[in-house]
């Protein structure tokens, strides 16, 4: 059954009612918009669930496991408890910046919602620059992050700012030009048509087996984009207090907290998308609704990767999260952004079939990332031979 | 009719907002302002079928203002005071210089034969784009990165550690 058909189905059924072809629009419009609003929010409450009980379990914890089955009514006691919390605003604060800042949070992630295709066709707006529309967004949480910095006045949450700054930019440039690679390979912005362009080969035409080293530096960038461990130094505790967020309590603070997860399941369904295939699977296109489960599916898988890492590995230092970025992801991401360029076009101007272009892709993405690997090994054993490098070597007495 | 109705509203808010930017006391104020406009020019491509334009016109310009705000609150006194102000002594040489920039982009607008054409985007305008920046405009737009290139070795010339 095709998902699609529900929604002709319905403009049908309004149709038959007499109401004008304006108001089905309109109407059709509106409930898509509910629909995935609702989907979302909704979402955050599992997702943070999810979190909260793989981290516990990766831990030798049990996670939260006192309301509801499985601790599953946890995430509504929690949001209940900061509903009650008093809203706290600083009374040197910039009143209007303030409270824009926590919305505009939300705002950015709930429009990037928009265009992720769920199954074939079933995308909320299926324009055809999806994936610079991401960018698009994207930039805007930066705003929001630097905005709460600047409008609490409060000297960490100005410092947390400038390193929302810092990292978001630095690392948007090379998940920018990771992202323009499905991009060149399918030739479309359209991002329902880079997941249908990964469907030859019976799965062996997903990117990440004909692009692995660009999937890794996705991984590793979006961990950065997404704020979370070991790049988190945005809320690093123990450097600057909480960041930007400092100075919000209650309700605005978990405003914050909501995007944050959604953030990591858009940059989770962004991967799935660009890198795993999006919707793709045995029998989808026989039956388009099975495309719904191997989203999910893909994209949860992600999400929990995601959460493996932020549960397992301690936080960078500032000093080495911005050089990695500058010195080892921008770089890396160029040589691969050309290498892909320059291979699609010779496969374009030669009729190469997929299988012998996509075989040439692979053997440049392992060359990329072993000549990467070596350059940082051999920086990393020089940096440890001069820590050890003693200063007196003491010597025995000669007998 | 909508489309006019909504343009007419798009554009009178983005007007604002670019008053707002000139006059703001706050230089923050002035950056959000900033934003504004932006967005709304973004608003204004996408009315006009340019969605290429009006999400490239996000990504270039929200992202820039934020380094561009970190670096007015790192350059300037006060900042984080009620009052930082946007005005110094060379307030009446920047109006001038402004108003001769005005002037001089109104005069280059009026002179310039635009051909008006009304036809429907091409479906393919992001192709034709593309096509259009690396083969036929090719050498007018690497002349630009070579010239953006070169501003960002002077920058980082300036600003090295000597």
């Amino acid at each position: 059954m095709d998902l699609r058909s529900i929604g002709e189905a319905f403009i049908a059924w309004l149709q038959g009612l007499g109401i004008p072809q304006g108001w089905v629009l309109l109407i059709n419009w509106l409930l898509g918009t509910l629909i995935i609003l609702g989907f979302a929010l909704t979402l955050a409450l599992v997702l943070i669930w999810l979190e909260r009980k793989l981290a516990g379990r990766i831990q030798d914890r049990l996670g939260p496991n006192r309301v509801g089955p499985f601790g599953l009514l946890q995430p509504i006691a929690d949001a209940l408890k900061l509903l009650t919390k008093e809203d706290i605003t600083p009374a040197d604060a910039d009143r209007i910046t303030y409270n824009l800042a926590p919305i505009i949070a939300v705002f950015h992630i709930l429009m990037m919602f928009a265009v992720i295709p769920f199954a074939d066709r079933v995308v909320g707006a299926n324009i055809n620059v999806g994936v610079l529309y991401l960018m698009a967004f994207g930039a805007l949480g930066t705003m929001a992050m630097l905005m709460a910095g600047w409008a609490s006045r409060n000297k960490y949450a100005l410092l947390g700012g400038f390193r929302v700054v810092a990292q978001l930019f630095s690392y948007e440039i090379p998940i920018a030009m990771v992202m323009m690679i499905p991009v060149l390979l399918v030739g479309s912005m359209n991002l329902n048509e880079i997941a249908r362009g990964q469907g030859s080969l019976f799965g062996l035409g997903w990117f990440v087996w004909v692009m692995p080293a660009a999937f890794l530096l996705y991984l590793v960038a979006a961990l950065a984009e997404g704020e979370r461990a070991p790049f988190d130094l945005l809320e690093a505790e123990s450097e600057i207090v909480a960041g930007y967020n400092i100075e919000y309590s209650a309700m605005k603070f978990a405003w914050f907290y909501l995007a944050f997860f959604l953030n990591t399941w858009i940059l989770s369904a962004v991967a799935a998308t660009l890198f795993l295939g999006g919707w793709q699977g045995p029998f989808v296109d026989r039956i388009p609704a099975l495309g719904v489960v191997y989203f999910f599916g893909k994209t949860f898988f992600m999400f929990f990767l995601f959460a493996w890492i932020r549960a397992t590995f301690p936080r960078l230092r500032i000093d080495q999260m911005m050089a990695f970025c500058w010195k080892v992801l921008v770089p890396m991401s160029l040589a691969l952004l050309l290498g892909a360029a320059i291979l699609v076009k010779l496969g374009q101007q030669l009729a190469w079939p997929f299988a012998v272009t996509g075989g040439l892709l692979f053997v440049m993405n392992v060359v990329v990332l072993l000549v990467t690997l070596s350059l940082l090994g051999r920086y990393t054993r020089t940096l440890h031979q001069q820590q050890n490098k003693r200063l007196f070597t003491p010597e025995l007495p000669r007998l | 009719m909508v489309g006019q109705v909504l343009f007419i509203l798009v554009a009178a808010i983005t007007l604002l907002m670019a008053l707002g930017a000139v006059v703001a006391k706050n230089l923050f104020h002035a950056a959000l302002f900033l934003v504004g406009v932006f967005f709304g020019i973004a608003v204004l491509f996408i009315l006009l079928d340019a969605e290429f334009l009006g999400v490239a016109q996000i990504v270039i310009y929200i992202g820039a203002i934020a380094t561009l705000i970190v670096f007015a609150i790192m350059l300037s006194k006060n900042v984080m005071g009620k009052e930082a102000g946007a005005y110094n002594r060379n307030w009446y040489a920047a109006m001038a210089g402004a108003v001769f920039l005005f002037l001089l982009l109104a005069w280059l607008l009026l002179k310039a034969p635009f051909q008006m054409v009304s036809a429907d985007v091409p479906a393919d305008a992001i192709t034709q784009i593309g096509q259009g920046l690396v083969g036929t405009y090719v050498v007018p737009f690497e002349v630009a990165s070579v010239l953006l290139l070169v501003a960002l070795v002077g920058a980082i010339m300036l600003a090295r550690e000597r």
